[in-house]
């Protein structure tokens, strides 16, 4: 048995009695000095692949205009951040907090020799792997497996709207899968500690027993907010997110995902709905987290697998792309723009950008300079963060 | 259209024949009771008594053709009385103007014929006397992906679930060509808008990844090739049947995995299944499916090149698989997870449950990450370990507890609700004050409304169920029976033989046992 789940046992199994200071000093010599797991990390992942170009748009491009007759966003619907870009107008509601600094822009966020399946490409991000380099374990589980989460923690990630475990995968990793607080604390019943086995998918399951006895121990439901939450799925996703964040029991990483974004056709009408989701999600994520006290301590990222390609298809919609647009929110970002858009006259042979900000760069932004832990490690080689954060 | 090659029964002839490199004892070895239960787990849902008692005794090679011999092509259920309608699609066209509230209709009842073709489904999964039929369509259901999220039309769905599973256990070839032409699947990935000068990719790139040769086994540019050969498959939107559009479709040439010519779809199609690693590829998908977890590359090339050198016939792969070795080695008896259409069938099945309604199963399945018709993506439910999380375990366990759960109420059958009554939009007063909470709250409340209405109307009785094991009244032997039958690895509780039988039988089915076969 391995410390992490021998930890674990410790802290869900009241039929093993162990001497108090046994479990205090390990607990103790999991937490290295410098890392700070009280600073939350909430991922939105928008699956499918958001069309970057017409979230963060070039107004100004001719060559924008050219490559979308159909898809461009019109001119005068923009919402200038710069003389040469703007955002969807649906994006509307984030504008007071890029006013207020709190947006970070990184623009072409990607990676070399990029793979244009959605599972590969996500597999890819969620691994923090080479193009061509196949990884088991998500960042996440590794950063979590070298610089552990205190065990006081209701649980290392909790994941709501998609149970897939993308960068948590594999290893000792504490993940919980919700789809709200109140049903699971009611269910928690269910699970019973039981034993260990050599069994691979009994042991898996095993596993998840533990998890949420150790979770369903920790976590309450009971926090109310004033703030309002959208009437969407995605809003009542941040709404959970919420309440799993109020908890006094931490967690180091919320991850909420928002599907629908593979728009090969029809794409105006869906990606101006889901951005406007997005957008009102994150607003009241924020009101909550204002409540709470909590804003300055929590970091917003979005990321997907891909962009979408910059010349739209005949059936008014995009194909698969590469690098993209993503946004960084908190109480403590540096709000601007980040990176560079790629140029669009400069396209690879299959008619996709190239990338400005390598997505490792982000994920050592949140390993180096957010939770103050190794990111060399984890991520498999140095890369340098983006100072997006203020110190 | 080809020609079906009348190949099953000569192959499997030849293939036992001209089998030198598998030892006889394996094939000619006769099924102890726990072997049978395993295969009829693996290939079926919740065996009962009855069943593994039929099949112990049989060789392996017996099981196996006795198991191919006896699968139906057709469902033996009848679908939904819409289903048969001839008339044109009622589809609200994106050029034409249809009102907010034609939409609306037009999407309620799709959502209504949908949750009925789940119902009916689980339906043919708990009467049909060919499990391994309907085994075989789900998995090409997981195979060839349509989801009517993007479809819409529960009609295309159904003709969809009839073509797969009049090919489930046929010829993998002609299946691959159906299904390139198969309306639902036209729409869901794009086929419709793939037309010469812009192409759409979506089709050729999935055909390619996910339908036949694997990712890794063919080029970015095979992919834009390809699309280009399928332009021109799409679908007459009134009837809702395949047309092949020759005015849209790009007739130069195209050089796909090294052959050039003025190739078109179904040419493409050839050339992918002339291919070693599309039989490699979908083995390897079954041997995930039927045999463990992790598959013996050098057993899956023996079984992929019979496989392939039987015309893609299905039951030869199949029949590979269910004699090979490993399908019946210790090491893997228990690792694969059930999905939860295999737990909440398999449960129905296994003790003899026969609920008035069924969807409210498909529900609890849906519940806990298997909505038929609606799979999450384009390469399906991934299945195994991801069938667990905390959510979907606690899912799994809710819905068991409640089938075994003693009935204080004593309201039984009598609460069957009819399928309106189910199926039926809430009331707009009660929906018209709700906050997005409310909302949620009132959505969880009307499932478990209708799942309490759909467990209601079944009732697990344990002296008739016991009595099939004919142990009478010995109470270690009735708890080791059970025990036997119910579970693929040893409990990791032992159940107390002293208990009630009801409280025995949840005891086991709620050890983590029991998420396995």
């Amino acid at each position: 048995m391995d410390r992490r789940s021998f930890l674990r046992l410790a802290a869900t199994t009241p039929l093993i009695a162990l001497p108090a200071g046994v479990t205090a000093n390990l607990a103790w010599a999991g937490a290295p000095s410098g890392a700070d797991y009280r600073n939350l990390v909430v991922l939105i992942e928008l699956k499918g692949g958001n069309d970057g170009l017409n979230t963060l748009v070039p107004y100004t491009d001719p060559a924008y205009f050219a490559l979308r007759p159909k898809l461009a966003i019109p001119r005068d619907q923009v919402i200038a951040l710069t003389d040469s870009v703007g955002l969807h107008p649906a994006l509307e509601p984030l504008l007071p907090l890029w006013k207020n600094r709190e947006v970070a822009v990184l623009q072409g966020v990607g990676y070399p020799d990029p793979n244009l399946s959605h599972f590969r490409s996500i597999e890819i991000w969620d691994t923090a792997s080479n193009s061509q380099e196949y990884l088991q374990d998500g960042w996440l589980t590794r950063t979590f497996d070298a610089t552990p989460t205190p065990a006081t923690f209701a649980a290392d990630g909790v994941l709501i709207g998609s149970p897939d475990l993308g960068p948590l995968a594999g290893g000792g990793t504490r993940a919980i899968a919700l789809a709200n607080t109140e049903q699971f604390l009611r269910q928690a019943r269910f699970a019973a500690p039981e034993g260990g086995s050599r069994n691979k998918a009994l042991q898996h399951i095993l596993k998840v027993e533990a998890d949420i006895l150790q979770a369903a121990s920790r976590l309450s439901a009971n926090q109310t907010f004033s703030t309002e939450f959208p009437s969407t799925g995605f809003g009542n996703a941040m709404r959970t997110a919420a309440q799993v964040i109020a908890n006094q029991a931490g967690v180091a990483v919320v991850r909420v995902t928002l599907s629908g974004f593979d728009t090969h056709s029809g794409q105006p009408g869906t990606q101006a709905r889901l951005l406007g989701e997005l957008a009102g999600g994150i607003v009241a994520l924020k009101g909550a987290l204002d409540e709470l006290g909590k804003w300055s301590n929590t970091l917003l990222l979005t990321y997907a697998e891909f962009g979408r390609r910059p010349r739209e298809n005949l059936s008014n919609g995009s194909d698969h792309g590469t690098s993209s647009v993503h946004f960084a929110l908190g109480g403590r970002v540096a709000g601007g723009l980040y990176g560079e858009q790629p140029p669009l006259d400069r396209l690879s042979g299959d008619g996709n950008p190239g990338h400005a900000i390598d997505f490792r760069s982000v994920y050592a932004t949140v390993l180096d300079r957010w939770w103050g832990v190794p990111s060399q490690g984890p991520l498999g080689g140095r890369f340098a963060p983006v100072p997006m954060l203020r110190t | 259209m080809r020609i079906a090659p009348a190949l099953t029964g000569l192959a499997l002839a030849t293939m036992v024949h001209a089998a030198p490199t598998q030892p006889v004892t394996s094939a000619a070895a006769a099924l102890g009771y726990d072997d049978a239960r395993h295969l009829l787990n693996r290939v079926g849902f919740g065996a009962t008594q009855a069943d593994v008692e039929r099949f112990a005794g049989l060789t392996r090679d017996q099981a196996a053709r006795k198991l191919l011999a006896d699968t139906r092509t057709t469902a033996v259920t009848p679908p939904p009385a819409w289903t048969a309608d001839s008339g044109p699609l009622r589809y609200p066209r994106a050029g034409e103007k249809a009102s907010e509230a034609e939409k609306k209709m037009f999407q309620q009842e799709q959502i209504r014929e949908g949750l009925q073709l789940r119902g009916w489904w689980v339906g043919e999964m708990l009467d049909t006397p060919s499990p391994l039929t309907e085994r075989m369509t789900l998995f090409w259901h997981n195979h060839f992906v349509s989801s009517q999220q993007k479809v819409r039309l529960a009609k295309l769905m159904y003709r969809q679930n009839v073509t797969l599973r009049a090919h489930a256990v046929g010829n993998f070839g002609e299946l691959l060509h159906a299904i390139g032409r198969d309306p639902a699947m036209v729409i869901y990935l794009d086929s419709a808008q793939n037309r010469k000068g812009t192409p759409n990719e979506n089709f050729a790139r999935e055909v390619m990844e996910l339908f036949t040769l694997g990712e890794g086994s063919y080029s970015e540019q095979d992919v834009k090739e390809a699309a280009r050969a399928f332009t021109g498959w799409s679908l007459d939107r009134s009837t809702g049947e395949f047309v092949f559009r020759r005015f849209i479709h790009d007739s130069s040439t195209k050089t796909v995995l090294g052959r050039a010519g003025a190739l078109d779809g179904d040419q493409v199609l050839d050339i992918l299944l002339a291919q070693p690693q599309t039989a490699e590829f979908i083995t390897r998908k079954l041997w995930r499916e039927f045999v463990s977890p992790d598959p013996d590359e050098a057993e899956v090339k023996r079984i992929a090149r019979r496989f392939r050198d039987a015309h893609y016939d299905i039951k030869v792969a199949l029949y590979g698989l269910l004699t090979a070795e490993a399908f019946y080695s210790a090491d893997n008896r228990g690792t694969l997870v059930k999905s939860p259409i295999e737990l909440v069938v398999g449960t129905l099945r296994q003790f003899d449950l026969k609920p008035g309604q069924t969807l409210p199963f498909a529900m609890a399945a849906a519940g806990m990450g298997q909505n038929l018709f609606s799979p999450p993506n384009v390469k399906g439910w991934p299945g195994q370990d991801t069938w667990i999380n905390s959510t979907t375990l606690l899912a799994r366990k809710q819905f068991l507890d409640r089938v075994f759960r003693v009935d204080e109420t004593g309201t039984g059958m009598a609460a069957a609700p009819s399928e309106t009554m189910l199926t039926k939009p809430a009331p707009k007063q009660a929906l018209a004050p709700a906050g997005a909470q409310d909302e949620e709250k009132l959505r969880q409340a009307q499932f478990r409304r209708a799942m309490d209405r759909g467990l209601n109307s079944i009732q697990f009785d344990s002296t008739t169920w016991f009595a099939h094991f004919g142990a009478g009244a010995d109470a270690t032997r009735r708890a080791g029976d059970a025990t036997r039958l119910l579970l693929a690895t040893a409990p990791q509780t032992a159940p107390d033989p002293r208990s009630e039988p009801l409280a025995l039988v949840r005891g086991i089915v709620l050890d983590v046992s029991y998420q396995l076969k």
